[in-house]
C-alpha cells in the first residue's frame, strides 16, 4: 500500500536498516554475555564463601501465564516455610525441622529456595529445570503446578539424579514411568475416586440424587487425566451414567457446554478446571439460569482464593477437594494459616498447603540424609515415613511406593457455605458443619 | 430446530459482535500502515482495567468506565504511535513485529506488577442482569457489547468512507508521499488512526470486562481471535471484521454444543484455512 515500499526487492534503505538492525542486536547480545558473565562473577564469589551453609533447592512454578495467581501464593507459602526451618519455631515442635534453626542433620544449614517461573509451558519448565541443576547448582527440585510441566521437567531432573518432588501435580502418570528421582506427595486421580465414591455414596444415604454425572473437564495433561481416571474408577465401582464434557482450556466462551449441562440434566456436575474457566463457568452459569442439583469440584482452580472472591457470590454450596483444614487454635496447621496470612494477605488453602507439605517432606528428608549427594538424598526419600501428627496437612501420613507416590495421601471434602470460606463437610469426622444439599449459587 | 439450539446461535451472535467490536481497532491499524500490531490484545486487557478501577475507586459501571477507556486508551494509542511505532515502521518487518510484541510484553508485566497476577472480577449484574425474552436467556452486559459492536463498525465505516478526515486517513494510507503533496500530515492523520484504533479496543474491553474474568494474561485468550477475525473479514476491513466476527461465534457456538467444544477450535480453523485457501484477501479484503 505505501508506496516506497515494493514487495519484491529489498530497497537500499531496508538493507542498511537491517544490517543496522544486526549489528545492533549483537551488540546488545555482546553485552548482555558480559554483564550476565560479571554477575555471575559475583554471585559464585559471593557463593563460595557460604557454600557449606546454605543449601538451594529449585522451585519450579508458574509464575506468570495464566496460572501465575498460584505461583505468586505458592511463593509466599514457602517462604513461610523457609522462615520456619531456617530460624527457631519451638510452638511448632511437632513439626520436624520446625523447632531448631536450620538442618540439624546438616550442621544447621540454611535452606535457600531459588525459584523459576515455567511461564505456563511445559518447554521452558524443562528448560528452568535444565539452568536450575547445571548452573543453579540446586541440589534437589520442587514442582512444577501444572502436571503437563512437571511431566516435562522431571525428565531432566531424572537424567541428572537428582530428587524431584512434585507436592501438587496429580496426573496419574507422572509416577507410570518407571522414573528412580521422582516422588509425589499429594493425593492423586486414584484416590479422588475413592473419596468422590465414598462421598457420593454418603449424600445418596442421605437423600441426595447421584445416579448420572457429568465431568467438565479441559484438555490439559491434569483435565484429561484425572477425567480419564475417573470415568474408569467410577465404572468399576458399578457407576455408569457418566457424562464427559470436555473444553479447551482458557475458554473465550462457555455457553455451549453450560446448555449442554442444562439440556443433559445431570445430577452431579464434577468440575476439573484451572481458575480462568472456573470463573467463567461460574459467570455463564448464572447468566444462563443453569443450577445442577450437586456441584463439585476437583480442587484446583476452585481453591484459588482469585476464584471466591471473583464469584464467590455465585458459587454458594459447591462442593471442593482439599486436604487441608484450619484445625484448632494452637494447632500447627493453625500457626501457620496465620503465618501464611501475614504473610501474602490472604488465606491458606488446600494448593498452596500441599506445595508446603511436600516442600516440608523434600527437606525433612535432606536432614536425614545429612548430606546434600543427591543419591543420600533419594535414599533418605525412600526411607521417609512420616506420621499424621507431623504434618500440617490431613493425609494419613508420608511413605512413598517404589513409584514414588505417597501411599497415605488423603483428603477431605469442603463446601462453600458462608460466601467465602469453605468449611469441611466431609467425612464425618473431621467435618465443621453438616453438608448442604442442593446447590444453591447465587 | 429444538429450543436450545436457537439459544445457542443467539449467544454465537453475541459472542461473534464481541470478537468483531475488539477486531476492529486491529484491522484499522493494518488497513492504515501495514502494521500488524502484537500488542492489540494487551490493549483490551488495558481497557478492563480501567473498567475495573473505575469501578473499585468509584463505584461506577461502564456508564462511566467506557468512556473513561476510550480517553485512556486513545491517549496511549497516540504516545505509542509517536514513541515507538512512527520510527519501527520506517525499519524491517522484524522490527515491528518485535517491536509490538515488546509493547505487548512491557505492557502485560507492568499490569502484573501494579495489579498482581489474581483474577478480578466486576459484580455479575453490573448492567443490570439477565433478560428472558420468550423462554430466551439475555445478558443485559453481551447485549450492550453487542449492539455497541455494531454501533461503532457503522461509525468507523461511515468514519472512513464518508467524511473528509476519513478520505485524508485513506489517502495517506495509499500513498504518504503523495497525501503530503496534497497538503495532508501523514503523521498526523496516523495519529489519529491510532487514537481511534486503540480507543476502540479500549472500549471493547471495558465493555467485555462485564462478563469476562480480568487478569494480566487475558490478552494472549482475546488476542488470537483478534487476529482470526481480523484475517478472516480482510485485513483492513472494518465491516469484515464484523461478518467475520459473527461468522466465527456463531460456528463457535454451535460446534461447541453439537460436536464438543474441544473440537470447536478445529472446526474454525478448518474452515477458516479452506475459506482462505480460496480467498486469501479474506472476506471483504482487497488483494
Amino acid at each position: 500500500m505505501e508506496a516506497g515500499r515494493s514487495p519484491k526487492l529489498p530497497s537500499l534503505k531496508n538493507l542498511v536498516g537491517e544490517t543496522l538492525w544486526e549489528v545492533w542486536f549483537m551488540a546488545l547480545k555482546l553485552t548482555t554475555r558480559l554483564l550476565c558473565a560479571a554477575a555471575m562473577t559475583v554471585v559464585l564469589a559471593a557463593g563460595a564463601q557460604a557454600e557449606d551453609k546454605v543449601v538451594k533447592i529449585g522451585v519450579i512454578l508458574p509464575m506468570s501465564g495464566s496460572t501465575a495467581s498460584i505461583g505468586a501464593h505458592a511463593k509466599a507459602a514457602l517462604e513461610v516455610a523457609t522462615d520456619i526451618i531456617n530460624n527457631a519455631h519451638p510452638e511448632l515442635d511437632k513439626l520436624p525441622l520446625a523447632k531448631n534453626a536450620g538442618l540439624a542433620g546438616l550442621g544447621g544449614a540454611k535452606v535457600e529456595i531459588v525459584i523459576a517461573d515455567n511461564q505456563g509451558s511445559p518447554a521452558t519448565g524443562q528448560n528452568q529445570a535444565l539452568r536450575l541443576i547445571t548452573e543453579e547448582k540446586v541440589v534437589a527440585i520442587l514442582g512444577a503446578y501444572q502436571s503437563g510441566i512437571t511431566l516435562t521437567s522431571s525428565a531432566i531432573a531424572e537424567k541428572y539424579g537428582i530428587p524431584y518432588l512434585t507436592p501438587e501435580s496429580v496426573a496419574a502418570n507422572l509416577t507410570e514411568r518407571g522414573f528412580k528421582w521422582f516422588f509425589r506427595t499429594t493425593p492423586i486421580a486414584p484416590d479422588f475416586v475413592r473419596i468422590y465414591d465414598e462421598f457420593l455414596t454418603d449424600m445418596k444415604a442421605a437423600g441426595a440424587k447421584t445416579d448420572t454425572i457429568a465431568l467438565v473437564h479441559d484438555n490439559t495433561e491434569y483435565g484429561t487425566s484425572v477425567a480419564n481416571t475417573i470415568t474408569k474408577g467410577f465404572k468399576e465401582k458399578g457407576r455408569t451414567g457418566v457424562i464427559d464434557v470436555a473444553y479447551a482450556v482458557n475458554a473465550t466462551d462457555l455457553q455451549a457446554q453450560v446448555l449442554q449441562l442444562k439440556e443433559k440434566k445431570p445430577d452431579v456436575v464434577l468440575m476439573i478446571s484451572y481458575t480462568s474457566d472456573a470463573i467463567l463457568f461460574a459467570k455463564t452459569m448464572q447468566s444462563l439460569d443453569y443450577k445442577p442439583p450437586m456441584l463439585l469440584a476437583d480442587d484446583a482452580g476452585y481453591s484459588d482464593p482469585s476464584f471466591i472472591k471473583a464469584v464467590g457470590k455465585l458459587s454458594q454450596g459447591v462442593f471442593n477437594r482439599s486436604s487441608w483444614a484450619v484445625g484448632p487454635a494452637g494447632s500447627p496447621s493453625a500457626v501457620i494459616a496465620d503465618m501464611y496470612k501475614k504473610k501474602s494477605g490472604e488465606e491458606m488453602e488446600d494448593t498452596v498447603g500441599r506445595e508446603m507439605q511436600g516442600f516440608f517432606v523434600l527437606v525433612d528428608a535432606i536432614d536425614r540424609a545429612g548430606s546434600t549427594d543427591p543419591a543420600k538424598i533419594q535414599a533418605a526419600l525412600k526411607a521417609t515415613d512420616l506420621k499424621p501428627e507431623q504434618l500440617i496437612m490431613g493425609y494419613k501420613g508420608v511413605k512413598f511406593d517404589e513409584k514414588g507416590q505417597n501411599v497415605l495421601a488423603s483428603a477431605y471434602i469442603i463446601q462453600l457455605q458462608d460466601g467465602e470460606n469453605y468449611v469441611s463437610v466431609w467425612p464425618k469426622g473431621n467435618a465443621e458443619k453438616a453438608p448442604v444439599m442442593p446447590y444453591k449459587g447465587w | 430446530m429444538s429450543f436450545v439450539l436457537v439459544q445457542v446461535i443467539v449467544g454465537g451472535l453475541l459472542l461473534g459482535a464481541v470478537y468483531a467490536l475488539f477486531s476492529s481497532g486491529l484491522t484499522l491499524v493494518w488497513g492504515m500502515m501495514n502494521i500488524v500490531n502484537f500488542a492489540h490484545g494487551d490493549f483490551v486487557m488495558l481497557g478492563m482495567y480501567v473498567a475495573y478501577v473505575v469501578y473499585t475507586l468509584m463505584g461506577g459501571g461502564p456508564l462511566l468506565g467506557a468512556p473513561l477507556a476510550v480517553l485512556v486508551l486513545a491517549t496511549l494509542g497516540v504516545v505509542v504511535y509517536f514513541g515507538l511505532i512512527r520510527d519501527i515502521m520506517k525499519g524491517p518487518m522484524l522490527a515491528q513485529i518485535l517491536g509490538t510484541f515488546g509493547l505487548a510484553l512491557l505492557l502485560r508485566y507492568s499490569v502484573f506488577w501494579w495489579f498482581g497476577a489474581d483474577f478480578k472480577s466486576l459484580p455479575q449484574n453490573i448492567v443490570g442482569g439477565t433478560y428472558a425474552v420468550a423462554g430466551l436467556r439475555l445478558e443485559a452486559s453481551r447485549l450492550l457489547a453487542g449492539v455497541v459492536a455494531l454501533l461503532v463498525t457503522l461509525g468507523l465505516h461511515l468514519l472512513l468512507t464518508r467524511t473528509s478526515l476519513g478520505s485524508k486517513m485513506l489517502a495517506v494510507a495509499e500513498d504518504a508521499t503523495a497525501a503530503q503533496l496534497m497538503g495532508i500530515r501523514p503523521d498526523t492523520m496516523q495519529a489519529i488512526a491510532w487514537a481511534i484504533a486503540a480507543g476502540a479496543t479500549g472500549l471493547a474491553g471495558a465493555l467485555i470486562a462485564n462478563f469476562f474474568y480480568i487478569v494480566p494474561t487475558v490478552g494472549e485468550t482475546l488476542g488470537i481471535v483478534a487476529f482470526v477475525t481480523v484475517s478472516l473479514g480482510g485485513f483492513g476491513s472494518v465491516p469484515g471484521a464484523l461478518v467475520a466476527g459473527l461468522l466465527i461465534g456463531v460456528i463457535e457456538s454451535l460446534s461447541g454444543f453439537l460436536i464438543g467444544a474441544v473440537y470447536k477450535d478445529i472446526v474454525v480453523y478448518i474452515l477458516f484455512l479452506f475459506f482462505l485457501w480460496f480467498r486469501p484477501q479474506g472476506l471483504m479484503g482487497k488483494v
